[in-house]
């Protein structure tokens, strides 16, 4: 973790270019916002990121930022949170908006859209226990709503319960009156959101060219 | 039953053909000063009539007071029109008695069939084709109708997010098009063989953008049931509809230009400025109508009656306005539609919004039947100028330039697009390009003044018949054979609702945080000026709903709409709905037909009913009272005992008592099937069914239910009867399900002698022991009393409806719906009586 702490050299980055499958314009600049957040310093914090203006109205930002110090999301097996990430995390886990390329075969969509979602699922699992519980269930229906200010907690909650027992019904199918959904898997996950276009939905058109300075608002 | 629809339209045609002549003829007799010169039938020799018809008009007895007249042509323009809107009307009815022909022949073939079929009739009679295409007609009465339905039921979040791509193909696309088949044609002209050189240079850039409006209904549906990537679908969609108006500039600029016998380069020049006049000052007629709709909404809560018309009338005078000055008066619409209807939808009540949506479709969809229908009588009975080369050469321009600019625009538009379109997207984008309607339409309003007009008509003639029929009946295999996707229906489920947006918001963070922008990132300030400003200036409750709950409540009412209609469903819908996860099971079961009522499942239904069929019992009151609704309270009082009930089943310990959970189960778990099911039949009675309307745009419109279904909002009291009824009826009929009723009937005989008798019928439903067993619902069901009760005396019992004994299998079967399923044998089922 943070193994990527000297000043990066061409090399370096085309390195990183390979591995994560960005062109080396989009390694640099993403290494170029990666120096803005952090002020500089080798390392992004979570205070780094916490301050961005922009996203300061987004009802999800905690668990966005969340992910980026997330160690399930950084390709090894680790599991936990790390206080601060270098460029090589910090690409890694944007490597996982990539839109998919044009021309791969029907396996490695379904890989491409499986790590998307794996993304996903690790946002809402909180305590990697490998499901998602009604309560982390409930928090993130109800952070989701949060922006919208008139809906009260209750709806929230009333929402999430009918969401999990969807979710419960159609993965489960019939339960017995004695057994008890714990919570979404990652089976269940991808069962209920197949029928989303995840690979066009999880993707960002990442610049090849600088637009730092064609910001607004900044 | 293609057989049988002709024989229908030849019968009913001869009907009318029979009516008019006898009409016409005694319309000669009242006012012979006006002969039938207006009338469209040939003259029959008198004689005839009079002799039909002596006794109707006495001569000698003119200076009295006649007993009876008749005045044809008073009536005759209404009156003709509305036998050919029947008739359109009927083979539409025609076409979807058997639907499965829909899904392999567009309905727009089928339509110029039963066209050509009349025609042909029409001919051999030598009967006139009524003069009702003619230029105002059309851009006054039938195009606006169809333009307003493709804006107002544009899925706008799809298309705000491909924006650009759409755009791109639409205006880049339609002027290549334009142009490329206006220069080739004309290419064309100088070969002497063909012997076309009197065509200039202005005709055929003319004739080459009627050629190149695209008609995106027929593969719009193909689309939709093979489901293809959203973003192909938007870009199909976009394309027609944009399109059109490029056409229709082109179209007003050309006709302009052919009459000038030299064009100058600063004629050009402001060809190209007008251009852009036309289509920008379109948007903002457009914008600034559909503001002051949304805002007019606001106000008009009390007047609830009219409100759809406002929304009409608005979008009509943003046509009309935009018409007057000469601009894009389809952008117009399009732009007025596009920005009220979500301010609309959320100011009108929830009737007023089934209403707007469903007249505009019934607008859209008669219009557009009437011209295909127009199309194949005038192919048969207007005289051909028939060019071989031209003809031919015209369809080969036509499909090369087509394929030609989607493959060249692809390539420059998918580097800026996030997920390029790939070769076969980019084919089904080119052989999608079916031409129709508009094009006809435009074709056949071409001035006298054009010297090839027939060549013309003939000319777009074949190509629409080529396009709609070849290519709009074989795309359907091509697409299914490249794109092999498999066939996933769109579920609408909570789940999903809640991660698209998870994911809208994660990619709008994760971009703010690379310092990436895109529309993300605009939608995300406009959503924020949305909410700070317009949302308050346009809104009469402007308190921002999130989509989230919107969803939610729309599929709770679903549920209980569901509920309450399920045993009276017709069986001709039930294919179409049958959900992903029960299809297979259902393949099979439904072969043999397993009807009967559970006791527990009746027990189930009223009891669900009397819990949760709040909201609905309220309108019905308030209908029948003419007050306006508050339509938040009540929405909000279910969100509160859904959730106290959801909430209870959910804990693990409140599913020892089976009988609680499994009720609430059944009615809190859509368990994919309701909610699929939902989508075709229940939504064009449920009105508020956003995303049904905007993905569902071409599915929705043919698949309209017989009309008894819309009765379906009847008073709940009577929809508890009925279903006793069907219960009885059934069990008379099926011995097998008599055991459950009469054991049900013996273990509580009063509440069923009492549920015939009026007033009791509401309590009947609900099991005391539960009500007892669950505390907490103590207060809500106090709380519902005297709402039953008003109901029932407002809305007097009605003897169920005849013919409906026969109840809805698929919902209440056995097999469709594991909960229910369990019941028999569930030792415990006894206890709930």
């Amino acid at each position: 973790m943070g193994a990527f702490h000297s000043v990066p050299t061409e090399d370096n980055l085309e390195d990183l270019a390979e591995r994560t499958g960005f062109s080396l314009e989009q390694v640099k600049n993403l290494h170029r916002r990666f120096k803005y957040l952090s002020g500089g310093a080798e390392t992004l914090r979570k205070e780094n990121l916490e301050s961005i203006s922009d996203l300061a109205f987004n009802p999800i930002r905690k668990q966005i930022i969340q992910a980026f110090f997330d160690k399930r999301n950084f390709g090894q097996n680790g599991a936990g949170s790390v206080q601060e990430i270098g460029f090589e995390e910090f690409l890694i886990v944007l490597a996982n908006f990539r839109p998919p390329a044009p021309r791969i075969t029907e396996e490695e969509r379904e890989t491409i859209k499986r790590e998307k979602l794996r993304f996903l699922f690790n946002m809402h699992d909180t305590d990697n226990d490998g499901t998602i519980t009604l309560e982390e269930y409930r928090h993130v229906v109800e952070e989701l709503l949060s922006s919208s200010g008139a809906i009260g907690k209750e709806t929230a909650k009333a929402i999430s319960d009918a969401a999990m027992l969807e979710v419960a019904s159609v993965t489960v199918g019939q339960m017995r009156p004695d057994e008890f959904y714990e919570g979404i898997t990652f089976e269940h996950f991808q069962q209920i959101l197949k029928g989303l276009d995840i690979d066009s939905k999880m993707s960002i058109r990442f610049m090849n060219v600088n637009t730092s300075n064609m910001r607004c608002g900044k | 039953m293609v057989r049988v629809n002709k024989k229908v339209t030849s019968v009913l045609w001869l009907c009318v053909i029979l009516s008019l002549r006898t009409l016409g003829s005694n319309g000669e007799l009242v006012q012979p000063e006006n002969p039938s010169a207006a009338l469209t039938q040939r003259p029959l020799p008198p004689i005839d009539a009079v002799d039909d018809v002596p006794q109707a008009f006495p001569e000698e007895e003119k200076e009295n007071l006649p007993v009876f007249t008749m005045d044809y042509p008073r009536i005759q323009v209404p009156f003709e029109i509305t036998l050919w809107v029947l008739l359109a009307s009927f083979s539409k009815i025609g076409f979807h008695v058997y639907h499965k022909i829909t899904i392999w022949i567009p309905e727009s073939c089928l339509l110029i069939s039963i066209g050509l079929i009349v025609g042909a009739i029409m001919h051999s009679v030598h009967e006139e084709p009524p003069a009702v295409l003619e230029s105002n007609v059309f851009f006054l009465y039938m195009l606006p109708p169809i333009v307003l339905e493709s804006g107002y039921f544009m899925p706008t979040r799809p298309f705000f997010e491909n924006a650009g791509t759409v755009l791109w193909y639409a205006v880049i696309g339609s002027l290549w098009n334009s142009i490329g088949i206006g220069l080739s044609l004309y290419g064309i002209c100088q070969i002497e063989a063909f012997g076309v050189q009197d065509i200039n240079l202005q005709e055929n850039l003319l004739f080459a953008s009627i050629i190149s409006a695209v008609d995106p209904v027929a593969v719009l549906n193909v689309f939709e049931d093979i489901s293809v990537n959203e973003q192909l679908f938007i870009v199909i969609f976009g394309e027609g509809l944009f399109n059109d108006a490029v056409t229709v500039v082109l179209y007003n600029m050309f006709t302009f230009v052919a009459d000038m016998p030299v064009v100058d380069s600063v004629d050009v020049f402001l060809g190209v400025a007008r251009f852009f006049v036309v289509g920008l000052g379109g948007i903002m007629f457009g914008f600034l109508f559909g503001l002051a709709a949304a805002f007019t909404t606001r106000f008009t809560s009390n007047v609830w009656q009219i409100e759809p018309l406002f929304v009409l009338m608005y979008s009509y005078l943003a046509y009309l306005v935009a018409e007057l000055f000469g601009i894009s008066s389809i952008m117009a619409i399009v732009m007025c539609a596009l920005t009220m209807r979500y301010y609309v939808e959320a100011n009108v009540c929830q009737r007023s919004c089934t209403t707007i949506r469903h007249v505009i479709k019934m607008l859209a969809s008669i219009s557009e039947t009437l011209i295909f229908f127009f199309l194949g009588v005038v192919t048969i009975t207007m005289e051909h100028e028939w060019n071989w080369g031209y003809i031919l050469f015209t369809l080969v321009f036509a499909f090369i330039w087509r394929g030609l600019g989607i493959l060249v625009l692809s390539q420059i538009i998918n580097p800026f697009r996030t997920i390029p379109f790939n070769y076969k997207d980019q084919f089904g984008l080119a052989y999608g390009g079916l031409r129709g309607a508009i094009c006809f339409a435009l074709v056949f309003l071409l001035p006298e003044n054009i010297g090839r007009r027939k060549l013309f008509l003939t000319d777009s003639i074949v190509v629409i018949l080529f396009t709609v029929f070849i290519q709009g009946i074989s795309i359907r295999p091509l697409v299914e054979y490249l794109v092999n996707i498999r066939r996933t229906h769109k579920m609408e489920t909570i789940n999903v609702e809640i991660h698209s947006r998870v994911m809208e918001h994660t990619i709008a963070g994760i971009e703010d945080l690379c310092g990436q922008w895109s529309h993300h990132y605009w939608k995300d300030k406009f959503k924020k000026f949305n909410d700070k400003i317009i949302r308050r200036i346009l809104l009469r409750d402007n308190r921002a709903e999130s989509s989230i709950v919107a969803l939610y409540k729309r599929l709770e009412l679903q549920n209980a709409i569901e509920l309450l209609d399920a045993p009276l469903g017709d069986i001709s819908a039930a294919p179409s709905v049958i959900s992903l996860y029960e299809e297979k099971a259902s393949q099979k079961a439904s072969k043999k037909p397993k009807r009967k009522f559970l006791a527990a499942d009746i027990q189930n239904m009223h009891d669900i009913l009397s819990k949760n069929m709040y909201k609905i019992r309220q309108r019905t009151m308030a209908y029948t009272n003419k007050n306006t609704l508050g339509n938040n309270l009540q929405a909000r009082e279910i969100l509160i005992r859904r959730h106290s009930s959801v909430r209870r089943s959910i804990r693990p310990g409140s599913f020892r008592d089976p009988s609680m959970s499994k009720s609430q189960k059944y009615f809190s778990l859509p368990a994919g099937q309701s909610l699929e099911r939902a989508f075709p039949v229940t939504a064009l009675r449920n009105g508020d069914h956003e995303t049904a309307s905007e993905m569902g745009y071409p599915s929705t419109r043919p698949k309209l239910g017989p009309p008894h279904r819309y009765s379906s909002r009847g008073p709940m009291s009577r929809r508890l009867d009925t279903l006793r009824e069907a219960a009885a009826s059934d069990s008379s009929s099926r011995p097998s399900s008599v055991d459950f009723l009469n054991e049900r009937g013996g273990s509580r005989p009063p509440s069923r002698s009492a549920s015939r008798q009026g007033p009791a019928v509401q309590k009947a439903p609900v099991p005391t022991p539960r009500r007892r067993s669950t505390g907490g619902r103590h207060h809500s069901q106090d709380e519902e009393g005297p709402e039953n009760e008003d109901g029932l005396e407002l809305q007097p019992l009605a003897p169920p409806p005849g013919g409906r004994e026969e109840p809805q299998d698929p919902f209440w079967g056995e097999v469709r719906n594991p909960l229910l399923r369990r019941h028999p044998s569930d030792p415990d089922n006894t206890r709930r009586f």
